[in-house]
């Protein structure tokens, strides 16, 4: 089917001059501002405007600094700049009435966490699947489409690293932080995640530790919960979170104590546990001691 | 002794067991309470061992003193192993600990019996309490109940912990007497019969409570409902060793298959025997089955998630045996090659099901994606399924196999070339599987308002 712009209501006029440029940069609050481009995409498609004709930018988080690498090739740069719109700026649009664009839960879900992956064209891919579904409701069924599988990629690796967060974030006392109101020193970690998943991953640790005050630093961003809510603050660096502590012996011994020498499968470890997660878990500073040993151990359970 | 001595004994006694998971909760969190500990449905994995195991609980026996003499249990009566034993509190603390420093999910707590099985059970019971009543502790709890304890601790440990389990240890009633003749086989499954009819009591409360409307008098103080005593919402599982005696893999699916349909068990896991230190002269002397255990443990999805039947699985002329060199689907179509090949296009679901290399997800796709349109070639290459593995059984719009390939005497060997060539991975019990994001059935929402 052929898109045509409407050319007749003043709506559209309106409209219309705005994009008579050869694109429109649209610029997002960070760098997984799923809300942002939800709102630009409402009004991009209204209009109808193709998607080679969007370019998506995104602010480094915390910061009003432009990401560098987003911006196109210098000589580009001058001409864009004039033509850049926030989602709000492009709200302010008069649209010409459009039929809602109807999607599944899921389908919503999981484009959210599509847009928390590192990958440069994330919010562009997003975008061009649900121009392609407005024109082809269709497509909404297509499981195998794909653009979908594709935006399904992203979301999966997303995905697994908000549960790798969850799973691997090591929280260490703070010495000196106990408060007259609170007692208990605050939790802090350090953590390298390797998309934009900080945001998404924070509300889990939000449920599960109401009561204790943490933070999580990361490269890009940090995030503090304060008992009463969470705040978002610039990143840090590794040395900014503390070190090990005396109650982390345990909890090495219990890694080491719980390993089975006579059933080593270190392939199996490493697939569930890939080695970029290793410098910031204590216990696996025990692995290679431990795969070295197993051997030698199993052995000795088999002469006895 | 030093909790940090303890605790490396203590642990280490409890290795041996495998049951890892901390799912089957839905939706708890610390949200307006005192404590801590949330539990999100699927369970997370914090950490995995060298073994390549899970670990999401703090897996440890409150005591490895034991006045029972099992053969194939290394805290047995008559080991030499160093004992220890924990306090209730100790164990309430070092759970705290770990849970706060977020490298568990929860606690698994097992034991030795000592005194006599009530005295364990109660001891057991009470650290459940403690972290639940004292602390407010709202993460996963599991508790490994003592068979010929009391009904009444047994009914209690259920109000605390998310799950229970007895295990089955062997096979066998032979097994079992010839390896712990302490253990009474009908005794164990009389539990986990009490145990199912206690979830199942729960669970009728819960619903008919849902189900009753409550009616106010004008005026009255708005009535709130009293929650339904919850009991083990996590299930009951089981586990049973592997390679200890000489039970055959059919013997072993059929017990599982009788406690899947019998006690309703959530889960049962398969433990491959394990060497241990200081063991037992009549145990077998050799490496742990591992591969008989993953052809166990993929034979029992087929009999969860793949309408297999346990009769089925083992095929006729192996003795009993699965087939160590393919996964116990591939190995049932080769053997019942004149199903195939399977039409993507028309079979019903369960025929997909029985397609090797095509999982639960990938079918759910197909079955979506056929509705709009006819499913081609390029399709099954969208689904990154081990294509090699798939192809030789079905059949799409522009593809057909050919009849003497599928009848080949060569088939069986080809395909494990092909599958040699291309990585086939095995997954985790403790993954989270990815949602396909697209389904007919849930509500459609307007890309504009809330999403
Ligand atoms: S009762 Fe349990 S701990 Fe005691 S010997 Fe038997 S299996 Fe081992």
């Amino acid at each position: 089917m052929a898109m045509k712009k409407e050319t007749s209501s003043d709506a559209s006029n309106a409209a219309s001059s705005v994009l008579s440029s050869e694109f429109l940069v649209i610029e997002l609050e960070q760098p997984d501002d799923f809300d942002g481009f939800r709102q630009a995409a409402k009004v991009l498609l209204a209009l109808r405007v193709e998607p080679h004709a969007v370019r998506w930018r995104f602010c480094q988080p915390l910061t009003k600094q432009m990401q560098a690498q987003d911006l196109f090739a210098a000589d580009e740069a001058g001409s864009v700049v004039g033509r850049a719109l926030t989602p709000d700026a492009l709200e302010q649009l008069p649209l010409p009435p459009a039929q809602p664009l109807r999607l599944g839960k899921s389908q919503l879900s999981t484009m959210r966490l599509a847009c928390c992956h590192i990958l440069e064209g994330r919010f562009a891919l997003c975008y061009r699947w649900l121009y392609r579904l407005q024109a082809d409701p269709r497509l909404r069924l297509d499981a195998l489409d794909s653009d979908w599988r594709e935006i399904e990629r992203l979301a999966k690796a997303a995905g697994r690293e908000i549960h790798k967060m969850h799973a691997f974030v090591r929280f260490r006392p703070v010495p000196g932080t106990e408060t007259p109101a609170d007692a208990q020193p605050m939790q802090m970690a350090w953590f390298e995640p390797e998309h934009h998943v900080l945001r998404a991953a924070s509300g889990f640790f939000r449920r599960r530790f109401p009561n204790m005050r943490w933070a999580i630093l990361t490269p890009q961003c940090s995030v503090y919960w304060d008992l009463e809510q969470l705040l978002m603050a610039p990143g840090s660096t590794a040395d900014q979170a503390p070190g090990p502590d005396a109650g982390e012996q345990l909890w090495l011994t219990y890694y080491r104590s719980t390993f089975n020498p006579a059933r080593l499968k270190e392939q199996a470890m490493q697939r569930e546990m890939p080695r970029k997660y290793w410098k910031n878990l204590p216990e696996a500073q025990l692995i290679s001691e431990l795969v070295a040993g197993a051997r030698g151990r199993t052995q000795r359970m088999l002469q006895i | 002794m030093e909790i940090i001595a303890k605790l490396s004994i203590l642990a280490d006694a409890a290795k041996y067991d495998a049951s890892c998971a901390s799912s089957g909760v839905k939706g708890r969190n610390s949200l307006g309470g005192k404590g801590m500990g949330s539990s999100e449905g699927m369970g997370i994995c914090h950490s995995y061992a060298p073994d390549g195991r899970c670990i999401s609980l703090l897996k440890i026996l409150l005591t490895n003193f034991c006045i029972y003499d099992c053969r194939y249990c290394i805290n047995r009566k008559s080991s030499n192993v160093q004992r220890a034993r924990f306090t209730a509190a100790e164990v309430v603390e070092l759970t705290l600990d770990f849970y706060r420093r977020n490298c568990i999910e929860g606690l698994f707590l097992s034991s030795g019996i000592i005194q006599s099985s009530d005295y364990t059970m109660e001891q057991m019971v009470e650290v459940a309490r403690s972290l639940r009543e004292d602390h407010d502790f709202r993460g996963y709890i599991h508790l490994k109940t003592i068979p010929d304890a009391a009904p009444e601790l047994l009914a209690l440990a259920g109000r605390y912990a998310d799950r229970l389990s007895i295990n089955i240890e062997l096979p066998t009633q032979q097994g079992l007497q010839q390896l712990a003749p302490e253990k009474d086989a009908n005794q164990i499954q009389t539990a986990m019969g009490d145990v199912a009819r206690f979830i199942q009591i729960a669970k009728d409360e819960g619903r008919s409570q849902a189900a009753r409307s409550i009616v106010s008098l004008p005026g009255a103080q708005r009535v709130r409902r009293a929650k339904a005593p919850r009991y083990a919402p996590g299930g009951q599982s089981t586990q049973m060793i592997v390679g200890a005696d000489d039970s055959s893999d059919a013997a072993i699916l059929q017990t599982s298959s009788g406690l899947y349909g019998g006690h309703q068990l959530r889960r049962v896991y398969y433990s491959a025997f394990s060497p241990i230190p200081d063991a037992s002269a009549d145990l077998p002397l050799q490496a742990p089955p591992l591969l008989r255990e993953h052809r166990l443990y993929q034979a029992d999805w087929l009999m969860r998630f793949y309408g297999f039947a346990h009769q089925e699985i083992v095929l006729p002329g192996s003795a009993g045996m699965l087939d160590l060199e393919v996964d116990p689907k591939l190995a049932w179509a080769l053997a019942n090659r004149q199903h195939f090949p399977v039409n993507l296009n028309l079979a019903p679901k369960e025929w997909l099901l029985r397609v090797p290399g095509l999982g639960v997800r990938s079918v759910q796709r197909l079955l979506l994606a056929r509705r709009g349109r006819s499913l081609r070639l390029a399709d099954l290459q969208q689904l990154r399924t081990a294509t090699a593995k798939v192809l030789a059984f079905v059949e799409l719009t522009d593809y057909h196999p050919r009849r003497a390939d599928l009848e080949s005497p060569m088939l069986r060997q080809q395909l494990l070339q092909r599958m040699n060539n291309g990585v086939v991975q095995q997954k985790h019990s403790g993954m989270r599987l990815p949602d396909t994001g697209l389904s007919a059935k849930t509500a459609q929402l307007s890309l504009f308002d809330g999403w």
